[in-house]
């Protein structure tokens, strides 16, 4: 069982090339920096969806707020990104324990249905409280100081990518920590069988809030960096397309395996960027065939052609 | 009839239970009394109040009056998890198997939540060395050693079966409920099954529910029959076997079914 949490060597080389990736691919550091906020907010998703079967199309609070307290501090106390990071975090895991009650009764429709609705509160709030949040306009004027106090974030994105993929790597070593330990499995028990999991004496409702809480944590680490990184917050980050999205990204990497969001992000995220390059109006509807056609095919199959023609 | 009183070796009393539901009256005053080590058997027709008194047992229902003592302490109130840090485990009729984990992963998973460690997200499952040694003892006495790295999901019937049984055990049971562990399962691993209820722990009460009679006579030193609800009687199996109520009531009906 001690080789569960053993790095294999892909995981090594896979990491060294993402480190390398904004260097390398200098020219592209803006969607690498794009891929790993996208991968982390599908991480944040997996724990909840993955691992412990809860159903959410309400993520996207979590990463709004993340986002938009990271940029008003920013804009409001002082610039320091790993500052306004904690904040960010701080702010969505409060959010999310306060939101954890809401998902502890009831069925995955009715899951769907209040995630959802959280998800529309808060953006109707983001736009209401315009004074705060400048409103539909979006907030403006945020200006980051340099990283560790000698990094300026540059225009290439070089830095804000460098950035990303660390927090992104020190967030997942977290996450696969706790998915590999007695706790994590005490969440896929919730997730198989959740009568028997109560009948063994794991506290189900206690543990549904914590998790619930720490992927909220993580997502608004997530939005927290997309703000920090673009100087930019706007309602869009509330927007349930970004809820549907991650959990697209979530379907298409994998769900259940930590490594899904983030193959999840970077097909989804390469895909998006060629296509709308190739077709700017109708980018959606080749990711829609692309989906139906995983789905139907079966992930398992579709990256193995070899076996496309057995029978 | 002084055996439905409490003795000072009873680890479980259940006195007066009363359920409602509405109108119905699932459960009428059923006083059960399990000592240390006891091999007691639950028996009556389908629809005697079986389901609902383990339910009201494990805590899944609250009792409209009646308490439940555990070992001196009243669980009346508790929840169903509280209870099972206290010793009151169940098995399913129908089993209720964490199908992705390996049997290995399991066990693991419910000794180290057991042992207080179900909150601890830093060290991996399986890092300490007494609960793998527990669990492998486990998986041994449960004839899981050769599957234990196989998805529960592929195993055969009787090999889930027995993880159902040997989940519950993992929990250190005071008092183990066991639902008609032999249900369904086919002639070539039922010997195997019977042989593992019969070798389970001796210092743990266990209460049996079970419709399979040869099961029931074979493993039983002490029988309660439910008939709608209520007792109809208690005693050892031998009065039990002669007690021309039961033969109406229960037994009677299976005859009758035979024609």
């Amino acid at each position: 069982m001690n080789v569960a949490g053993r790095w294999r060597w892909w995981e090594l080389l896979l990491w060294a090339l993402a480190f390398a990736a904004p260097f390398g691919l200098a020219g592209h550091a803006l969607i690498i920096n794009e891929i790993a906020i996208v991968a982390l907010f599908a991480l944040s998703l997996d724990l909840i969806l993955g691992y412990t079967g809860i159903v959410s199309l309400g993520h996207a609070a979590f990463f709004g707020m993340g986002a938009y307290s990271a940029a008003l501090f920013a804009k409001l106390v002082m610039p320091d990104p790993l500052v306004g990071l904690a904040v960010g975090i701080a702010a969505a895991t409060a959010l999310g324990a306060v939101c954890s009650v809401t998902i502890l009764r009831g069925t995955d429709l009715t899951r769907l249905m209040v995630t959802l609705g959280v998800g529309l509160i808060l953006m109707e709030l983001a736009n209401k409280l315009d004074w705060l949040t400048g409103g539909a306009d979006g907030l403006q004027g945020v200006v980051m100081g340099p990283l560790l106090g000698r990094f300026a974030f540059d225009l290439s994105g070089q830095v804000a990518a460098v950035y990303s993929v660390t927090v992104l790597l020190v967030l997942f070593v977290l996450a696969r920590r706790l998915v590999q330990s007695p706790f994590g499995a005490t969440l896929k028990a919730i997730r198989d069988n959740r009568l028997r999991a109560m009948a063994i004496g794991i506290p189900v409702g206690q543990r549904l809030v914590v998790v619930y809480t720490v992927a909220a944590g993580a997502a608004g680490a997530a939005g927290a960096l997309l703000a920090q990184t673009t100087g930019f917050a706007s309602l869009d980050l509330f927007e349930f397309h970004r809820s549907a999205d991650v959990m697209l990204v979530l379907v298409i990497g994998g769900v259940g395996w930590l490594y899904g969001g983030i193959a999840g992000a970077v097909v989804f995220k390469l895909m998006q960027d060629a296509l709308s390059s190739i077709t700017p109006q109708y980018w959606t509807f080749w990711i829609g065939l692309f989906l139906v056609v995983l789905v139907s095919v079966g992930r398992e199959r579709l990256v193995r052609p070899w076996t496309w023609w057995r029978p | 009839m002084s055996n439905l009183q409490a003795t000072p070796d009873t680890v479980l009393s259940a006195q007066g239970l009363v359920m409602r539901f509405g109108g119905i009256t699932a459960t009428n005053d059923v006083t059960l009394h399990l000592r240390k080590g006891a091999r007691h058997a639950l028996i009556g027709p389908n629809g005697a109040g079986k389901t609902t008194l383990i339910n009201l047992l494990t805590g899944v229902l609250q009792p409209t009056a009646g308490s439940i003592v555990l070992d001196g302490q009243d669980i009346t109130h508790l929840a169903p998890h509280q209870r099972v840090r206290r010793g009151m485990v169940r098995t399913f009729q129908i089993n209720q198997l964490f199908d992705s984990l390996t049997p290995l992963e399991t066990l693991t998973m419910v000794v180290s939540q057991h042992r207080g460690l179900g909150g601890s997200w830093w060290q991996p499952l399986g890092a300490r060395a007494e609960v793998n040694q527990r669990c492998q003892a486990l998986l041994a006495q449960f004839h899981l050693s050769e599957v234990q790295r196989q998805p529960t999901r592929v195993l055969a019937y009787g090999k889930r079966r027995l993880l159902e049984i040997a989940i519950a055990l993992a929990c250190e049971p005071r008092v183990l409920l066991l639902d008609e562990p032999v249900a369904g399962v086919p002639a070539g691993e039922r010997e195997e099954l019977l042989q593992t209820v019969a070798a389970l722990p001796a210092d743990v009460s266990i209460l049996l529910i079970e419709h399979d009679m040869d099961l029931v006579f074979s493993f039983a030193r002490r029988m309660t029959v439910l008939v709608n609800g209520a007792v109809l009687t208690e005693g050892d199996p031998d009065q039990i076997a002669v007690d021309p109520q039961v033969k109406a009531v229960y037994l009677g009906q299976e005859g009758s079914d035979h024609g």
